[in-house]
């Protein structure tokens, strides 16, 4: 099985595929339910699924800065020119084919981007979908007025042609291999609704969209709920259901607590807590699944810090984690371990990194051997600097500062003193995170865009904001050949290529240690039983990518 | 009168900037703001979150902000959400109705039993039902809402079922019998504060009339127990009462912060604390001068009925 069919080749047996394919990446694959293979889509849209999210989604204008929680709504009501599958592989969406070196849809040099478009699509409001649309679109992305979401690669984009209604060619300012994967996330808005706005950030659209996708807007109950209705006109198979909800539920017990309850048919972000897997396996007519996200966690390092600077430091810190012991104690055997950013669904993932192991004996001689000597308080001490730092996370979250009490208390035993100190989510990711004012924090958060293995936001030392940079390299890591792959890496259109790089960053990475890797996030996914072709896509940042998909099971 | 009113309108003014600048200064020093969270994109970089700062004005200084903004609201203009880009008194306007729905009939609840537990253990003093009334109302105040509404969630809706676990009403139904039925845990548990208030406040100003002379005076006269406490006692002991109706009226359009988020009730308070929690700051702005006016607004009637109902109170 290597082709995975989207859009108007959509079938059910397509779906089981994917069912599988995403199965086969499990973590633990013994806590799967049995989804109703056997059923078949109703012919027509039937029935309602009311999804449960503990953030309300609010921006409904595609292209403006949102958060993850406003995907699901824009992969119903919008597509994009791609589409990106649970194994990572770019599909056409408005596009009828994925532009290649192949193909000719893009030059050898990688420049010159040729893109063929759909020519059955139509806006819900009627209006046929065209070219003009597509250029629309990524030059609102770039104009200085509107407040876009990201604009990295789409602010390479040069010179937009529309050759016809079905053809559209630009140039890139560099070669930019990313770029097709970026293009999954944009979705396509429609130019005859926007064009008549005077400011995009406050138009009507952005409250009641009109996109090309499976699914229609219909209302919304501002702080409770809002509703999509199925497209009967949609150009590709589905969608299987008359309604599509999504329901804004703050409280996460409460989220649990309605899914119980039978309120919610299928619990979004973010998902079940680990601490109520257990009973929620148990529950009568409930199908709960591990399915994995490309969130990393880590213990994240402040590389312009003293304490840090020396290699010794963090490989000692690293070998004093107790992985097992925090997945299995604290976190119910959830989270699957990892030595890399990269998610190990990835084609990038880089499998032969050296494993992790928890040796306390071990972490004391390499803070010995490297001249940390304990002081008469007991913490350990070179050239002045003392082995003490700070450590925080995102205030309210049990789990996390369980994780940090339990860290705290290894970590003195070695010698070293980790102080404490939380903040809210509001404070915390903000110039805090952003300038590289913490000594270390404990965080999750994806690396990847879509799949495409770049990193150079996060890890190149042009990226480091506190430095004047342009990206998220908060830990301030800074590695020149790392630098030179990233680079190198960015410009390759070759899969094989690109593979070989990326392993290799991910091996200087593991050695170098600007963080420390803890887990590979799972989320544990519910739905009530009887929702067919729900499958979870680690390279979206949401449940609902595929709602088109979704029925239930007669 | 008219002086009255004039002299109350200034001072209500003076409030608001009062008001209005402390919140915004407040505000704006909270660490972070309204782009941390966008802190874990993988795909926002650096340049993004400072061309939203400077899209947003977030660069300029912050006394130029603030007058910005309260220009801006002389002018009616309640600025748009930093979030979605709605406007302000738009998204208040969505989010009235559940508060005014939940609260409304909460705080009648309240009124209506906590003025009935006063009175019967003004009249019934020491009695059994007047120490169980005192201790229910130590309980009540005591213990936080919220552990109610968990309380209240797991017997009436996991244990017995009679009650759903939250929401304003079932999505695709929305009879009135399916609001009523949303409405009844939600609103009793509210109420549950306001009625050991009531009834205590009821209690006091009750025995207060009870050992007036005109009570002495209509029972020598030999007017009913019955009568005197509906003709004598209970208006009197309402008219403080209708001052604390006045500071709660608020509420009755502000909502309430943690039971709306417990029982899902798409609120006033709920908004405000997630807006709070995105520094969505023209939001946040917009519920605080919108409560402040409505605490204004409240005192006032208070201040006017008392002084229609008593005609001993001379307003000049």
């Amino acid at each position: 099985m290597t082709e995975v069919y989207f859009g108007s080749s959509y079938s059910r047996r397509n779906a089981l595929r994917l069912m599988v394919a995403g199965a086969a990446g499990l973590a633990a694959p013994g806590l799967l339910g049995t989804p109703a293979f056997a059923q078949k889509a109703p012919a027509k849209p039937t029935g309602r699924i009311i999804v449960g999210l503990g953030q309300e989604p609010t921006v409904f204008n595609p292209l403006m800065a949102h958060i993850e929680v406003d995907d699901g709504v824009h992969f119903s009501v919008f597509d994009a020119l791609f589409r990106i599958d649970p194994k990572g592989e770019i599909q056409p969406n408005l596009a009828v084919e994925v532009p290649n070196l192949k193909n000719g849809g893009i030059s050898e040099d990688g420049l010159k981007w040729r893109i063929r478009l759909r020519d059955n699509v139509r806006w819900h409001d009627g209006k046929p979908f065209t070219a003009e649309d597509v250029k629309f679109t990524l030059e609102l992305i770039t104009n200085p007025n509107f407040r876009s979401w990201r604009t990295a690669g789409h602010a390479l984009v040069r010179d937009i042609t529309v050759i016809s209604p079905t053809e559209i060619t630009w140039r890139m300012e560099e070669a930019f291999a990313p770029y097709l994967s970026f293009l999954t996330e944009t979705f396509i808005v429609p130019k005859h609704v926007l064009e008549k706005e005077a400011n995009p950030n406050n138009a009507a659209f952005n409250q009641a969209p009109v996109g090309t996708g499976p699914f229609k807007w219909s209302q919304r109950v501002a702080g409770d709920h809002l509703e999509l209705v199925a497209n009967p006109d949609y150009f590709g198979e589905g969608p299987h259901i008359e309604r599509l909800v999504f329901k804004y539920i703050p409280d996460l017990t409460v989220l649990y607590t309605q899914f119980k309850s039978g309120d919610v048919d299928l619990v979004g972000q973010p998902y079940i807590t680990p601490d109520h897997c257990g009973e929620a396996r148990g529950l009568p007519n409930r199908v709960v699944t591990l399915v994995p996200r490309a969130s990393f966690e880590s213990f994240y390092l402040n590389l312009e810090r003293p304490q840090f600077k020396e290699l010794a430091v963090r490989e000692a810190l690293y070998a004093a984690i107790d992985k097992e012991s925090i997945i299995q104690g604290l976190y119910y055997g959830v989270p699957t371990p990892t030595e890399t950013f990269m998610p190990r669904q990835s084609l990038y993932f880089n499998p032969k990194l050296p494993l992790h192991e928890f040796n306390l004996n071990r972490a004391r001689q390499i803070l010995d051997q490297a001249g940390w000597a304990p002081g008469r308080d007991g913490i350990r001490a070179k050239s002045g600097v003392l082995l003490s730092f700070a450590n925080s996370t995102t205030s309210g979250d049990p789990l996390r500062e369980q994780v940090q009490q339990f860290l705290q208390q290894t970590f003195a035993q070695l010698g070293v003193e980790m102080k404490i100190s939380n903040l809210p989510a509001a404070v915390m990711w903000g110039e805090f995170w952003q300038q590289s004012k913490f000594d270390s924090v404990i965080v999750g958060s994806t690396y990847l865009i879509g799949a495409d293995p770049d990193v150079t936001n996060r890890l190149h030392s042009r990226s480091i904001g506190a430095k004047g940079g342009r990206g998220s390299n908060n830990a301030q890591y800074s590695n020149p050949e790392v630098d030179a792959l990233l680079d190198k890496g960015a410009r390759s259109f070759d899969p094989e290529a690109r593979r070989s790089i990326y392993h290799r960053v991910q091996e200087l990475v593991r050695r170098d240690l600007p963080f420390l890797p803890l887990y590979q996030s799972n989320a544990v996914q519910g739905n009530k039983k009887g929702i067919s072709g729900a499958v979870p896509n680690v390279n979206t940042r949401t449940e609902s990518w595929n709602a088109l998909a979704w029925y239930w099971a007669s | 009168m008219s002086g009255f009113l004039l002299n109350r309108f200034s001072q209500s003014i003076v409030l608001l900037v009062i008001v209005s600048m402390i919140g915004f200064t407040v505000l704006n020093f909270m660490p972070g703001g309204p782009l941390a969270q966008f802190g874990l994109d993988p795909g926002m970089t650096q340049k993004d979150i400072e061309r939203l700062a400077e899209q947003l004005g977030l660069n300029r200084p912050l006394w130029i902000q603030y007058f910005d903004w309260a220009w801006r609201l002389v002018q009616g203009d309640w600025g748009h959400s930093f979030r979605d880009g709605a406007p302000v008194l738009a998204v208040i306007g969505r989010h009235l109705f559940a508060t005014l729905l939940l609260m409304g009939t909460s705080t009648s609840l309240a009124i209506a039993i906590g003025s009935w537990i006063g009175i019967r253990s003004a009249t019934h003093r020491y009695s059994l039902f007047d120490y169980c009334a005192t201790v229910g109302a130590m309980v009540a105040l005591s213990v936080p809402t919220f552990w109610f509404g968990l309380i209240g969630i797991y017997i009436f809706t996991l244990k017995l079922g009679w009650v759903p676990a939250g929401n304003m009403y079932t999505i695709g139904d929305g009879s009135v019998l399916d609001y009523l039925h949303h409405l009844i845990l939600p609103s009793l548990v509210l109420s549950l504060v306001h009625v050991a208030i009531w009834s205590r406040y009821m209690r006091t100003a009750t025995l207060d009339a009870l050992s007036q002379d005109f009570v002495k005076t209509a029972r020598a006269k030999g007017l009913s127990e019955r009568r005197i406490l509906l003709k004598h006692v209970v208006g009197n002991a309402l008219l403080p009462m209708i001052t604390l109706a006045g500071v709660q009226l608020p509420s009755i359009l502000t909502g309430a912060l943690v039971t709306e988020t417990i029982f899902t009730w798409p609120g006033m308070g709920r908004l405000f604390l997630d807006s709070l929690g995105y520094s969505d700051y023209p939001m946040v702005m917009g519920l605080l001068i919108f409560s402040a006016i409505l605490v204004v607004l409240g005192n006032l009637v208070a201040d006017v009925l008392v002084a229609f109902v008593d005609p001993r109170i001379r307003l000049s």
